[in-house]
């Protein structure tokens, strides 16, 4: 019960798979992980968890060869290794599946597994097995593809469990999971944890790293909670509360996000006239005939689960995406966009789903960032002097709180929650009217969420009008004065007032 | 798998498509002759291109292939005419010498993280200012050897013929072909291709398959080298200016993508016969200035890169079947005693 470290009868019996004693490791003069006593036991799903640069994925390198320790030591099954490679890693047993899928998306799913070991005979390879053999593979893992086609030609589900199916298949006794379900929908989550289930049961050990706190207490045994480079303690999932887990990840008590209400006047903007209104937008195979109006002071939720249009409506907003049909109105006037540029003139602001590839230009400087929006919407003429870009980037930096030495550094160097902050900075700068934010809160660590949430309160009490997408619905009801839900590309319905509630949204997606 | 092949069948319909024009036109197209001389014509820089297919599919580019069939005319004519060496020796000589200048620049654009671009362009200035220091004109090569291997061919029944040269092309084009799908260092090119740190992190060792890659590329053009020597029975430091150009569009017009990952040797090999046929039209119809030739290469490059382009922006997602319950090694933690 409690904080205190819980360790089970049975775990202390035997000798751990993977251990990591004292591990200890240091980046110039910061300090990544310190005397990191690390253990993962035998069929057992074990999620490390901690804030962003709390040295999760630190540990995850150190033991998988991308990083040399500089003090401590790695023990397999009591012994003491020291992989200088993933590869050697995965000769040891440890196989890592990365969030960013790290498989050759040109091959085949048959090659991408038997990559590097094909069968041969004299020399050569055995195409045709290498084909029969991975669909038997797979079929252990409840999938029936023809693994001869490209494996870019699957989702992402799919080519996570290749990915999944080939460390095991390699060697397995510990798998490593990074973010596995950061880009997977609801249905796709339950299969991937069915076959971790299966995984466990075979005996083989899983470390999970996520952000996703009701995924942890859904799949995992045992939690390690790493803070500040720090090992801050191991607990059974059962018996560790999920407050308390957050302020073991914060290292304070949380002031809870959810029990906050959305009571600050649902309705009232009901009758205010809309800066933004969309009429019938649509286009073939992306969205069906949406309309939506947003009012300045207001924020507007989008829910949906993942692929029901979300992404794309704000995308045919922002001009993104050319729509087929339809009509937007800016201050009740007719306007056509048909480019971000010409959104952005008329007041538009839009923070993408994925920062590192749609957001942020990882070695431009958090200055040059942040300048960025501002720069284009007064057009590239007519430079902003240096003096004023540096002062817009320091009041940035104040205001949202973007932990960085200074304006100068690299933007790829921060973590995702400051790199979402300057993604968030950069459009506040260029003073915009309506902000589309999609997916604010996604991969950024608990503490960086409460706090982009609470900007994004205090930007509508500003005066901004929002338009939000988010998949976590807790989020979505805190802050939405309406919300519009989809699903199959198509708007189901608006809901206001006391209908916006988490049942309610998934009612509606389930039901009607 | 059949997304691949599509870039493969769009050569083969062009391919057939203009060679169907060329026999209508001018019914010689039809005779072994014609289909012989394509090869003959065509085998040096069909043997570079084959070469380029495994360093575009390995997603780099080498510039230095036409400074290379260059600098190992020169060598040879001059090893052979003033330095008494026999024809087999110094191809052998050449052709480890030019592995040997192919592993140097892989070896750079590897260790030293350069692009291929700029590193084989140091290559190409290399070598074509190598040929220049050996000879500034042109020296022929005149030895009993040679002239008795350039007097080997298959003579085909209506009297064409296949010669030496355009057997080494089409060995070195099967063997291309084998090496590309059916050996480990083959796939890996393919896998360093498609994404280059994933393949690091699935264990291909990145570092030697790169420079594998170069040394292939620049053996094949220095094979091709001695092909262009024997058939022009000449080394000229001028010669094969803007071969690799030729070389890169075959190996583009033949379904190989430029961002690498994706290609077929074969293709190649369609890429070079279009480019045949196009001259050899050209020169047939006798009205037609020879640069037609280019600009009908250009069209075509342009027409396949569009179709790459939108072969590659489609991404359709395959629908998947779950086997419920079939083969599940354990159903849910707790239950593994349950029977498959």
């Amino acid at each position: 019960m409690g904080f205190r470290e819980l360790m089970s009868d049975a775990a202390e019996k035997q000798t751990p798979v993977l251990q990591t004693s004292k591990l200890t490791k240091w980046f110039g003069p910061v300090r990544a992980l310190y005397d990191v006593d690390f253990n993962l036991y035998a069929g057992e799903v074990h999620a490390v968890l901690g804030e962003n640069g709390a040295g999760k994925s630190t540990l995850v390198k150190l033991i998988t060869g991308v990083y040399r320790k500089d003090s401590g030591a790695i023990l397999l099954e009591g012994q003491a290794i020291e992989p200088h490679s993933p590869h050697e890693a995965q000769a040891y047993g440890i196989s890592t599946v990365y969030q960013e899928i790290n498989l050759i998306p040109t091959l085949s799913v048959a090659e991408n597994l038997f990559l590097g070991r094909q069968p041969m005979r004299m020399g050569f390879i055995k195409t045709g097995e290498i084909n029969s053999r991975a669909k038997a593979l797979l079929k252990t893992y409840n999938l029936d593809i023809d693994a001869s086609h490209t494996l870019s030609a699957f989702s992402v589900a799919v080519q996570q469990i290749v990915a999944i199916a080939r460390g095991v298949d390699m060697s397995a006794k510990v798998l490593i999971l990074d973010e596995p379900t950061s880009s997977l929908d609801a249905h796709e989550v339950q299969l991937l944890f069915e076959i971790m289930r299966s995984l466990k049961a075979r005996g083989i050990s899983i470390l999970l790293i996520t952000h996703f706190l009701n995924q942890v207490y859904e799949i995992s045994d045992r939690i390690t909670v790493l803070r500040n480079g720090e090992k801050i303690g191991e607990y059974l999932a059962a018996s560790l509360p999920k407050r308390e887990l957050v302020s073991l990840m914060l290292g304070r008590e949380l002031v809870s996000v959810t029990d906050e209400g959305n009571t600050n006047g649902k309705a009232a903007h009901q009758n205010e006239r809309s800066f933004l209104q969309v009429e019938g937008i649509a286009r073939r195979g992306m969205l069906e005939p949406l309309d939506l109006s947003v009012a300045k002071g207001e924020i507007v939720g989008l829910a949906g689960l993942l692929g029901s249009g979300r992404t794309e409506t704000a995308k045919l907003i922002f001009g993104v995406e050319q729509k087929d049909i339809g009509t937007i109105y800016v201050k009740g006037q007719k306007t056509t966009i048909r480019s971000p540029r010409q959104a952005i003139g008329q007041g538009f602001g839009m923070c993408p789903e994925d920062r590192k590839i749609d957001g942020i230009i990882p070695e431009l400087s958090v200055r040059e960032n942040i300048i960025l929006a501002l720069q284009a919407k007064r057009g590239w003429f007519k430079t902003l002097s240096r003096k004023r870009q540096e002062e817009i980037a320091v009041e940035m930096i104040e205001a949202m709180r973007i932990v960085t030495p200074d304006s100068t550094k690299p933007v790829g160097q921060l973590s995702g929650g400051n790199q979402q902050k300057v993604i968030l900075a950069r459009w506040l700068a260029s003073q915009p009217e309506l902000l589309i934010l999609d997916e604010p809160t996604r991969g950024i660590d608990v503490g960086a969420h409460a706090e982009i949430i609470q900007l994004i309160k205090r930007l509508c009490a500003d005066g901004l009008a929002l338009l939000v997408i988010s998949s976590e619905l807790a989020e979505i009801v805190e802050y939405s004065h309406r919300v519009v839900v989809l699903r199959d590309r198509k708007k189901l319905t608006e809901l206001t007032g006391d209908d916006i509630s988490e049942q309610m949204i998934m009612h509606t997606i389930a039901e009607s | 798998m059949r997304s691949r092949i599509l870039p493969l069948i769009a050569t083969l319909a062009v391919f057939v498509i203009l060679y169907l024009i060329g026999w209508q036109r001018f019914p010689a197209f039809g005779t072994t002759r014609v289909v012989g001389n394509f090869l003959t014509d065509k085998s040096f820089l069909g043997i570079a291109a084959v070469g380029m297919t495994f360093v575009i599919i390995a997603g780099g580019i080498d510039l230095s292939v036409g400074s290379v069939i260059a600098f190992t005319g020169v060598f040879c004519a001059l090893a052979i005419g003033q330095w008494g060496m026999h024809p087999l020796v110094a191809s052998g000589l050449i052709l480890l010498i030019g592995a040997a200048f192919g592993a140097a620049m892989g070896a750079v654009i590897y260790y030293f993280k350069i692009p291929a671009f700029i590193a084989t362009l140091a290559g190409m200035f290399l070598a074509r200012g190598g040929s220049f220091v050996l000879s500034q004109d042109s020296i022929p090569i005149d030895h009993p050897f040679v002239n008795d291997i350039s007097q080997i061919f298959y003579v085909f029944p209506d009297r064409g013929r296949f010669s030496f040269v355009a057997f080494i092309f089409v060995v070195v084009l099967v063997v291309g072909i084998i090496i590309a799908h059916y050996t480990r260092f083959g796939r890996n090119i393919y896998a360093m291709g498609g994404n280059n740190t994933a393949a690091l992190l699935l264990g291909v060792p990145v570092g030697r398959t790169t420079i594998g890659v170069y040394t292939l590329s620049s053996f094949l053009a220095a094979l091709a080298g001695i092909v262009y020597a024997l058939y022009t029975k000449s080394g000229y430091p001028r010669a094969a200016i803007g071969v690799e150009l030729d070389a890169i569009a075959a190996v583009v017009i033949g379904g190989t993508l430029l961002t690498g990952g994706v290609g077929f040797v074969a293709g190649t090999f369609l890429g070079v016969m279009i480019q045949g046929i196009i001259q050899t039209y050209v020169n047939f119809d006798g009205t037609l200035n020879s640069w037609w030739t280019k600009i009908v290469i250009g069209l075509l490059l342009f027409l396949f890169i569009i179709i790459q382009k939108v072969l590659t922006s489609y991404r359709g997602t395959l629908t998947f079947r779950l086997i419920p319950g079939l083969s599940r090694p354990a159903a849910a933690s707790g239950t593994s005693a349950s029977p498959p």
